[in-house]
């Protein structure tokens, strides 16, 4: 009887060969059916709900014009055409890239060097924990009102100080570069913790005979930093440089709570100008192949940046 | 090479609680090949990383020959060690592994090539130094990692640390014998750390038996499984370990188990014997190896009634458990001998090869019970 019953659940999709054939040996007349699937059934409807059906309606307003519900035209590629030659949008693109650019630059090196840096045992270890993990902890909007008010030149305290005790003239409602200055280091304030945090436990996970026989060899400490913990960092780093890529490249609440994309251009990235484009001005066709085209380079890169850190450890 | 000595070296991991490492005094002969062999928690790593100096002793001093290194670091002590898992720079290839400790005591680079190339040709990995390290298996990699110790001059001592344990069983013997060859090569004294005692015995010229922090007895294989100094030893040595029975020494001096006087005791060394000295009268345990207790009558002196409770066959011997006295003992027998259970049977303890144990440790042997109280002097 328990035989039997074994040979049942063995019938569902998926089971393993052996399985199988240990059913098949012991009950010779097997039933077979595809009740599994319906098992399936909840995954497949959440994700239509919540992926594919909203995604195909972008892809379906990125192909037409439309007027009104009852109104529309189809236009094929045109408005991806559009998107792609606005020079508005290239600028965005390429200012995002390097904004990108930059955060990986900073946040890696310094939360390596971060986690590095945190004790290793004691009662250390959960105080660095806590403070490391603090700015994770703040909603996106709030760190852009923190910063916001912070770097104001008239009541914000980094703002005051830089202007009153370095004697530097900077206001990032004014000058781009001060805008541009205050966005990065708002996300590196931000994320660094992340790709510290992730490092850190890379870095707890390295047998300690590492450390011994790199003693014994008379190693110094920036060789075992090289040779032992970087090496063994690969993993846990292709995914805080995956991570940071994307979250960086299509980062939107901070920037738009501190400059809202201001002064002029000067921290709009991709993200604010596409919701400029679908909310502000309500061009559903363009903000659809826009979105299409942004989403399409996310994954390209990311792909691109996987496999290089991948391969390259072989 | 040098002597390593340890004077009076303890070591405890909760400030002096409990020792992780009984303060002892022992010495390391150069040249020679030990193994370290004792259960998991005995105190055998912190005794190595003691030697090589990636712990400090709680109370003690160290020195290699008369150099005092106790508070020498690890890197200035010239000791190789090798890990339960093969520790390498795994980006690195072969060769860059090899000279990495030489690079970093900034080794003149034709002295390094030199070195490395010796090396290399010792350990037969002349094909292998262009290949970056992690894509070696698991047993070359192993060798890699003695390597890199080896290739300083002047080490003052190979320390390995189980480091076959990650190695396939059939590549296990190959290497062992690999190891055998390069202490025979270099000559350098040689600390093997295992918990498997096959390894140990066919492995040293002298095993040392760690318990609980202690070195309990060190000798040959052979003398450790022919007469063990401390009852720790007679169970942790030899496949099923050593027999032991509760028994009583008379105020006559003879040794009793129940009812039964098996034999004299004798004192444990043959000076106390010939002095004829012999452990007083009191509770004893008699310890005897399944391989020496003799099943089967002797119509003059039958010895110790026991009761067959079961055999198991392991094809060239069988071993036949038996009951003496309520105590569970094991007796070696040839695949012929025909013990059934239920039988009741006679137990003998041959005089050589029986010893007396108080507090686990020996303190006498057993004579036939009619021989002289002092035995022949000699054991």
């Amino acid at each position: 009887m328990s035989e039997q019953s074994t040979a049942v659940a063995g019938g569902e999709a998926g089971t393993a060969a052996t399985t199988k054939e240990a059913a098949d040996a012991q009950a010779p007349v097997k039933p077979k059916n595809n009740r599994a699937w319906f098992l399936v059934l909840p995954v497949v409807v959440s994700v239509a709900f919540t992926a594919v059906i909203p995604l195909m309606t972008v892809v379906n307003f990125s192909v037409q014009d439309v007027f009104s519900p009852d109104d529309r035209i189809f236009v094929g590629l045109e408005w991806f055409r559009s998107v792609a030659r606005d020079p508005e949008v290239r600028a965005a693109f390429v200012r995002t890239l390097i904004f990108s650019a930059q955060v990986l630059l900073l946040e890696i090196p310094l939360g390596v060097a971060l986690a590095v840096a945190m004790p290793r045992r004691g009662v250390w270890v959960s105080v660095a924990l806590v403070l490391v993990a603090l700015p994770l902890l703040i909603p996106w909007n709030v760190v852009g009102t923190i910063w916001q008010i912070f770097a104001r030149p008239d009541i914000g305290l980094g703002g005051w100080a830089i202007n009153n005790v370095l004697g530097l003239d900077f206001n990032y409602t004014l000058d781009s570069t001060d805008a541009w200055i205050t966005v990065l280091i708002m996300d590196v304030w931000h994320w660094t913790p992340l790709v510290a945090l992730l490092a850190y436990a890379g870095l707890r996970s390295i047998p300690q005979p590492y450390f011994q026989a790199a003693q014994i060899d008379g190693a110094s400490a920036w060789a075992v930093f090289r040779h032992i913990q970087l090496p063994r960092l690969r993993g846990v780093l292709t995914i805080a440089i995956l991570l940071r890529f994307m979250d960086s490249f299509m980062i939107y609440t901070e920037p738009f709570v501190v400059t809202g994309g201001g002064p002029g251009n000067a921290t709009s990235f991709l993200s604010i100008l596409l919701s400029k484009i679908a909310v502000g001005q309500f061009d559903l066709g363009p903000a659809g192949a826009f979105s299409l085209l942004y989403f399409l380079f996310v994954q390209i890169l990311c792909y691109v940046f996987f496999t290089v850190l991948t391969r390259s450890g072989r | 090479m040098a002597d390593i000595r340890l004077e009076g070296v303890g070591h405890s991991y909760d400030g002096g609680r409990t020792w992780a490492l009984r303060p002892m005094t022992w010495t390391w002969r150069s040249s020679r090949a030990y193994a370290l062999l004792g259960p998991s928690g005995c105190g055998k790593t912190t005794l190595l990383n003691i030697i090589s100096g990636l712990i400090s002793p709680t109370v003690g001093r160290v020195f290699f020959d008369d150099r005092e290194v106790t508070a020498v670091p690890t890197a200035g002590r010239n000791i190789a060690q090798v890990f339960q898992f093969p520790v390498l720079y795994e980006e690195m290839s072969v060769y860059d592994n090899l000279a990495f400790p030489l690079r970093n005591r900034k080794v003149p680079k034709p002295e390094i090539d030199r070195r490395v190339r010796r090396v290399s040709e010792l350990l037969g990995l002349d094909d292998q130094l262009r290949r970056r390290s992690r894509r070696l298996d698991a047993g070359r990699q192993q060798i890699v990692s003695l390597g890199r110790g080896l290739v300083r001059p002047e080490v003052a001592a190979v320390l390995l640390d189980e480091p076959l344990t990650v190695v396939d069983p059939a590549l296990k013997w190959t290497l062992r014998s690999k190891l055998k060859e390069i202490h025979r090569d270099t000559g350098h004294t040689l600390i093997y750390v295992t918990h498997d005692q096959t390894e140990a015995l066919t492995f040293a010229d002298e095993v040392v038996v760690l318990n609980e922090g202690a070195i309990v007895q060190a000798g040959e294989p052979a003398e450790l499984f022919l007469s063990p100094a401390h009852e720790f030893v007679g169970h942790f040595i030899g496949s099923p370990g050593m027999n032991v029975i509760p028994a009583e020494i008379t105020a006559d001096g003879l040794v009793r188990v129940g009812d039964t006087d098996v034999g004299r005791a004798l004192g444990d060394t043959g000076a106390d014997r010939a002095a004829g000295e012999a452990p007083a009268p009191g509770p004893v345990r008699v310890g005897v190896r399944p391989e020496f207790a003799v099943l089967g009558g002797d119509p003059v002196s039958p010895g110790l009634p026991v009761r067959v409770t079961g055999v198991d066959r392991m094809g060239a011997y069988n071993l036949v458990h038996v009951e003496a006295g309520g105590h569970p003992v094991i007796a070696r027998t040839d695949a012929e001998a025909r013990f059934k259970p239920g039988d009741t049977e006679y137990l003998r303890l041959p005089p050589d090869r029986t010893f007396l144990y108080r507090d686990a440790v020996r303190c006498g042997a057993v004579g036939p019970v009619d021989g002289p109280a002092h035995g022949e002097g000699e054991q």
